[in-house]
């Protein structure tokens, strides 16, 4: 137990102390070794309790849980002077519904409020703290460099990173406190500091655009905290059928009409916080934080939660119509933020839609909730959160390198970034391509799909998905790899130390294919036979396969010292002109022109404007009908 | 265990280049006897390609060397995986990752033309991909097996309980061939050609190996064909044969169409044919019948 009370209160520690400290230099020295600390202790927490199934623990009840709600009353009374402050009446009405919702139960409920066991660590959990652990202080460490560039960069912006880095470090601790806790008052607790940390790092340029998005973010996930205290009192008020407010009982209890409901309130408060349709926006608007941010929000944190939850509760949702309901909210959420992503040229709201269209994913698998599904939804989980923080961060080192995030400024990165475009290629490539793990997990999802009930909706949504993953990444991929001609190289001059998160997270993308059969029969497969009596798991022959094509992937560029030697080069065919290599042409009346090379869009078919609106109003449709449904199975 | 798969993926490396020629020399001479031509001679393809190896090494970068070579190792090894009776859904994927491979090749050279190609050479993908998948998918459904080695010695004759998805397989089999109406990124006639798509800046040896890739993924395309007919070797190795035969006439009697065309003809027979064919499969199997 001290362990995971480490990992929980460590955090907190280190961001009160990064609050008094000023100097670059010495916070890159706390951060790093706070990153150290935290992630040895995850790692400490994988070996001591990976083959000891769920343990839990009593920890101290009554102080603890009365100062929780002591801090919530305080942050919503800070929610309400924001709101008032920048004349946001929603965030206002929404923070004092949910501070009343909690009054409401602490008085009306309080004797059924009392969980014997508060914490609990099972593989699960094991696996979003290493989550949590390593990429999330890895971000952290990448973040203290970045913000000292951003500061150079924007002198305009407040410098605020005192409370920049205590906000990051509550983060984590509030991650942590969320996956190990079985009160399931203390994962709402946790819920909501995530929900106000994230309001706060993405407001913190303090431009009008980054207050109002902000502000989306904290209604949006409001809304998602209102149905969670909902499902609480519901919870309460059933005690004696519900199972109360354990996690554990809950998700035991036998009476499953009964325990359906609050699962689809806080599966509702998941997808609120998963940015799945319709509450994407949230999603897409914090964008205009500092990339650090963003790799935090997208990878390892806050998104993460709320996947997090609906997978910890897809035991419920299995089999039920409104289960069924959900996961298509997350199947069409897929295809649609897929094919969005196709009309994208800035890298960061490319990867952005391809956030919520992996979180669709998850939640496609979550909601059916068969254990083959459990087990890819877990999969998806690391392999996501891996393979786009490497995408974030790269995309941010690279910004501040040739000043603009957008893709088509990214081609010809392999000549002016080499080491840059190669770690991008292995990052892309880990989101969509075979053997990397992205598309494991996509296999896997299909396989299970095939067996589940109805699974061919999700069939054929999945295949037209994974078609369209294939242009956008792809394209992406072809314009770093493009060779041009005549540019220098503008890898140096930036803060090398920023680039060792990098290097690390760029090994792990590569490790987790590598060591994918011992994450699966070690943690992911004891998870799901505990709960389900069964397992999948990929065949033998199969992952031999994968692993030899790895090995391929691996060797393969050493063939490039066989074509170092041969050939004579000529510049590109340019319709019979005469043409220099960097795309220069004799053209008409003794005139030289330059040819410029564009990828596809295809905005007339896959524009935002075309698809957002139809994707949000179909899954506001099928998550007002999981409630329906909830309710008659009642 | 036995080693009999092996067998069936060293037969493939070694066998599948001298079939996939002869399958292109019989093509271009049904073509040109379709055109009132009399044709070249049966084993051209194979001096065209020897010719290849013997020309001088031009690049516009070195890079697209070695994503060329990738893609002919690539496309080789999901081959030689199906004809050694592996998993169907990875080879699909082991088959992207191949394709993929040659795009960033196109993309490497920095040219305009090639450019073109690699962005058309996408657009196919994404055309067929959707009902390659449904395709696995409802094999899968009626053998309840993903393996090739399951699905092909099966005694279900799976053409009954998949017409609509053999349909369409056929329709996107036509992108996958380089066949036109859908041959958009790069064609094998000269009159409906922007320069040569997405091979343009690949000449010499590197030029050879994509056409002996196409060679082993043609064969690989048929034996996917096959499959559907399995349960009767004869019936099985007649129907391959009428459906390229179909395939030469189809190349012959249309023009190319506009990539929009190629999508929508893909992403439309996935879901007429493909996804409703399945639904009804799926309707029968689970107590409808």
């Amino acid at each position: 137990m001290q362990t995971l009370l480490f990992l929980i209160l460590f955090p907190i520690l280190v961001a009160c102390l990064l609050l008094f400290v000023k100097r670059t230099a010495l916070r890159y020295a706390v951060v790093t070794l706070s990153a150290l600390a935290i992630g040895g202790a995850s790692i400490y927490l994988l070996m001591r309790y990976a083959f000891e199934g769920a343990v839990y623990f009593a920890a101290p009840s009554e102080t603890v849980s009365l100062a929780m709600v002591a801090i919530e009353m305080g942050l919503a009374l800070f929610i309400i002077y924001m709101g008032a402050k920048f004349r946001n009446y929603l965030a206002i009405v929404l923070a004092v519904i949910q501070a009343a919702l909690v009054v409401y139960l602490e008085t009306t409920f309080s004797g059924n409020l009392h969980a014997v066991n508060n914490l609990f660590i099972d593989q699960f959990s094991i696996i979003m703290a290493l989550i949590i652990g390593l990429i999330g202080s890895l971000i952290a460490v990448y973040a203290v460099r970045y913000m000292e560039t951003y500061h150079h960069h924007h002198p305009e912006v407040r410098d605020r990173q005192r409370m920049f880095f205590f906000v990051i470090f509550a983060f984590l601790a509030a991650m942590f406190g969320l996956v190990f806790s079985n009160n399931l008052m203390w994962v709402f607790f946790f819920w909501e500091v995530t929900t106000l940390s994230s309001f706060l790092l993405i407001g913190y340029s303090e431009t009008e655009e980054a207050t109002r998005n902000a502000f989306r973010a904290l209604v949006m996930n409001l809304l998602g905290g209102v149905a969670f205290v909902v499902a609480l009192i519901y919870l309460a008020a059933n005690e004696a059928t519900s199972g109360g407010i354990e996690l554990s009982s809950v998700l035991a209890s036998g009476d499953t009409a009964v325990v359906l409901i609050p699962a689809v309130l806080i599966g509702f408060a998941g997808i609120t916080k998963a940015a799945l349709m319709p509450f994407s926006s949230w999603l897409l608007g914090a964008m205009v934080a500092p990339t650090p941010v963003s790799a935090l929000l997208h990878s390892s944190t806050m998104v993460k939660a709320g996947v997090y939850i609906l997978v910890r509760f897809s035991p419920v949702f299995a089999g039920t119509f409104a289960g069924f309901s959900i996961g298509l909210v997350g199947a069409v959420t897929f295809v649609v933020a897929s094919a969005i992503a196709i009309s994208q040229s800035n890298a960061k709201s490319v990867l952005a839609y391809s956030t919520i269209a992996n979180l669709g994913l998850i939640a496609a698998c979550a909601g059916v909730g068969t254990y083959m599904l459990v087990w890819a939804a877990i999969l998806l989980i690391i392999f996501h959160a891996v393979a786009k923080s490497l995408l974030f961060l790269g995309t941010g080192a690279i910004e501040h390198r040739i000043g603009s995030r957008d893709i088509e400024d990214m081609e010809g990165l392999i000549v002016r970034m080499p080491m840059m475009a190669v770690m991008m290629f292995i990052g892309i490539a880990g989101m969509f391509l075979a053997p990397f793990g992205m598309l494991i997990s996509k296999w896997a999802a299909i396989e299970a799909f095939v067996q589940a009930p109805f699974g061919l909706v999700f069939i054929a949504i999945l295949a037209y998905g994974s078609a369209v993953t294939v242009f956008f990444w792809a394209k992406w991929m072809g314009k770093l790899v493009t060779v041009t001609r005549n540019q220098e190289k503008v890898e140096k001059g930036f803060f090398q130390e920023p680039w060792a998160p990098l290097y690390i997270i760029t090994g792990l993308v590569i490790a987790t294919v590598l060591l994918f059969p011992v994450i699966s029969s070690m943690l992911i497969e004891p998870y799901v036979l505990a709960i389900y009596g069964a397992t999948a798991r990929l065949g033998e022959a199969n992952v031999a396969i994968m692993l030899l094509m790895m090995a391929l992937l691996l060797i393969l560029p050493v063939s490039f010292l066989l074509f170092k030697r041969s050939a004579k080069r000529l510049p590109a065919y340019m319709g019979g002109r005469t043409s220099t290599p960097d795309l220069h042409f004799a053209g008409s009346l003794g005139l030289t022109r330059e040819a410029q090379t564009r990828n596809y869009y295809l905005n007339e078919y896959f524009g935002e404007a075309k698809l957002f609106l139809p994707g949000a109003v179909v899954c506001a449709v099928l998550i007002l009908a999981s409630w329906v449904l909830a309710g008659v199975a009642l | 265990m036995t080693w009999t798969w092996l067998i069936g993926a060293v037969l493939f490396l070694i066998l599948a280049p001298l079939a996939g020629g002869l399958i292109a020399g019989i093509d271009r001479k049904i073509t040109a006897r379709m055109q009132g031509r009399v044709g070249p001679p049966l084993l051209q393809p194979f001096y065209d390609v020897g010719k290849l190896f013997e020309k001088e090494r031009v690049v516009v970068t070195t890079a697209q060397n070695f994503y060329v070579l990738a893609y002919l190792i690539f496309i080789a090894l999901s081959g030689a995986l199906f004809f050694a009776g592996g998993d169907l859904l990875l080879i699909v994927f082991a088959f992207t990752l191949a394709h993929v491979f040659l795009v960033l090749g196109a993309y490497a050279a920095h040219s305009p033309y090639s450019h073109i190609g690699a962005e058309r050479e996408l657009i196919q993908l994404m055309a067929y991909e959707p009902m390659i998948i449904l395709a696995a998918v409802g094999l899968y459904m009626v053998t309840n097996s993903f393996f090739v080695a399951d699905i092909a010695t099966t005694a279900i004759p799976i053409i009954l309980y998949l017409p609509g998805v053999f349909l369409g397989f056929v329709t996107i089999l036509t992108i996958k061939l380089r066949k036109s109406p859908f041959d958009i990124s790069t064609s094998h006639h000269a009159h409906q050609e922007i320069v040569k798509g997405i091979t343009t800046e690949f000449s010499g040896s590197t030029l050879a190996q994509v056409e002996i890739a196409h060679w082993y993924e043609n064969v690989f395309l048929l034996g996917f064909v096959y499959l559907f007919f399995a349960w009767n070797p004869i019936i099985g190795i007649i129907a391959v044969a009428v459906t390229y035969f179909a395939e030469i006439f189809v190349d012959n009697v249309t023009a190319r169409v506009r990539w929009q065309a190629a999508l929508k003809s893909g992403w439309v027979v996935a879901g007429a044919l493909g996804i409703l064919n399945l639904a009804i499969l799926s309707y029968m199997m689970t107590g409808g019948a």
